[in-house]
């Protein structure tokens, strides 16, 4: 069952230089449970798109539904559904954690009492339960970004959505937060979008992958399947794969033609 | 739900500003620095009005403690976009009014202590006031915080950087002050500075707070200052609202 579904989803800025389409048009559909990733080059629209699918930015064509709440007419309803966890993460240096992750829960509108025990339960899971009491400056990147996160689980959504998380980390936190990600899809069923400039990253966690690029879809399909029919074979790596599909690879030597 | 995410936003923003206390502290120094050291120059001069000259300089710098305070207070939230605080809120279902309002409350109430205090250390320096006519100038204070709050935030979420920002907001306050006749009362000035200084709403507030001073409550003033304090609050919280449902910020 689609969990997420897009069709035609567009965003144009109206700038001094007059419109830029940052997204052109996303058709895209995620199954319940799945793990996406969504990939593209630099400018490519994914941190657009997210935005869209999260109702922090208006679509300017197209339409989409997220956990059966169309983005235009119930916002609200996608924004009780989804998780989002952006680039910058989003949480304030001279706080403390519990403070942050509490107040989080009340603006997901629990109680103070069912607050507070899900700040517990939440550091519990994701391993923050020692540095409740420090102020998120006093953690460190791979502790913030579990922070981060667990503030986009406060309301234990159906859909959670990730942009660029493991940029900046050091590989053993890398490796913790695929696991933390695996874990909330085997566990809860959580769906997880997650955009990544990190090949290995999307190889590794994803089911699925949707590339764009210049706004539009340009590819979809499993890792593998993606592999053999753009890379040439299933033991492509997934690097050569995507500077195919995108076409931004080194330019050969000779301009001339290759059949493939 | 409205009230219970105002609160909730409100109670963060307060704690936030019980947290840097120097900070709370330091609004007051500028006006503070009038009253002692500019105060003092006006005590034997002819300033038109009715009472002494504390009489007509306090309200005149408890105003001016909210142009410039609250007219910065857009710059926390240019900080907390860059910090990705504003979206992971707007993000969940908290009502996007309230993001605007728990924070101009947050405003109104460090800057109406900032008003008891300087009111108290006005008193020290021999102002005497009716008490009546003393909370009205709190509620001026109040009210004019929450207006320029409202537009000093909307504007915040319209800008990139500070740099931006700090510029635009020097470039409104200083005539802003200047021409409602905080300092000194427009009584005393020529009839062109006066007819310009009418259309500067900041100058119906002043006028207002110095007739509380003086304990003449119903007077034309007092209404004037209250339909525009009240006129102009409502259109900045509208601006404010507008801008915080659809800011793509």
């Amino acid at each position: 069952m689609a969990v997420i579904s897009a069709a035609g989803l567009a965003r144009t800025f109206q700038t001094k230089r007059g419109p830029v389409e940052a997204v052109r048009g996303i058709d895209l559909t995620v199954r319940e449970g799945e793990i996406l990733g969504f990939l593209g080059p630099n400018g490519a629209g994914k941190t657009t798109t997210l935005r869209m699918l999260t109702t922090l930015l208006a679509p300017t064509g197209g339409a989409a539904t997220v956990a059966g709440h169309d983005l235009a007419a119930d916002p609200a309803g996608v924004r009780r559904a989804c998780g989002y966890v952006a680039q910058s993460g989003g949480v304030d240096a001279q706080i403390s954690v519990r403070e942050e992750l509490v107040t989080q829960g009340r603006l997901y509108r629990l109680t103070k009492p069912q607050a507070i025990d899900r700040a517990e339960a939440l550091a519990r899971d994701l391993g923050l339960t020692d540095l409740l009491d420090r102020k998120t400056s006093a953690l460190s990147g791979g502790q913030r970004r579990r922070l981060d996160i667990a503030m986009a689980l406060t309301h234990r959504p159906k859909v959670l959505f990730l942009d660029e998380p493991t940029t900046g980390l050091d590989p053993g936190s890398r490796a913790d937060l695929w696991d933390l990600i695996r874990r909330l899809r085997d566990e809860h069923g959580t769906t997880v979008f997650l955009t990544t400039h990190y090949l290995d990253e999307a190889d590794a966690l994803s089911d699925r992958l949707v590339i764009v690029d210049k706004g539009v879809v340009v590819a979809e399909g499993t890792p593998t399947a993606l592999k053999l029919q753009h890379g040439g074979s299933i033991d492509a790596s997934l690097q050569d794969t995507f500077l195919a599909i995108t076409g931004r690879g080194p330019a050969p030597a000779d301009a001339a033609p290759v059949a493939v | 739900m409205l009230l219970h995410d105002t609160a909730l936003i409100y109670g963060r923003y307060l704690r936030q500003s019980l947290r840097s206390r120097f900070a709370l502290l330091f609004g007051v120094l500028m006006p503070l620095l009038y009253l002692l050291f500019f105060g003092p120059l006006l005590t034997g001069l002819p300033l038109g009005g009715r009472g002494s000259s504390w009489q007509v300089l306090v309200p005149g710098l408890l105003l001016q403690l909210g142009l410039f305070g609250a007219s910065f207070a857009g710059f926390s939230i240019i900080i907390e976009k860059g910090q990705g605080v504003v979206e992971r809120m707007r993000v969940t279902p908290v009502s996007r009014l309230a993001l605007l309002l728990g924070r101009v409350l947050r405003e109104a109430t460090v800057f109406v202590f900032q008003a008891v205090l300087l009111v108290v250390a006005a008193v020290a320096m021999g102002l005497r006031a009716p008490l009546a006519g003393v909370l009205i100038g709190f509620g001026f204070v109040a009210l004019l915080t929450v207006s320029l709050g409202s537009l000093s935030y909307a504007l915040a979420m319209k800008v990139h950087t500070p740099q931006e920002f700090g510029p635009l907001i020097n470039a409104m306050t200083m005539p802003s002050m200047l021409l409602s006749g905080l300092m000194l009362p427009m009584s005393l000035a020529p009839v062109w500075l006066d007819v310009l200084s009418h259309f500067m709403p900041f100058r119906y507030l002043v006028d207002a707070v110095r007739d509380a001073y003086v304990g003449s409550y119903a007077t034309d003033h007092m209404l004037y200052g209250v339909l525009v304090a009240l006129g102009f609050a409502a259109l900045a919280v509208t601006v404010g609202t507008r801008v915080f449902r659809t800011a793509g910020a």
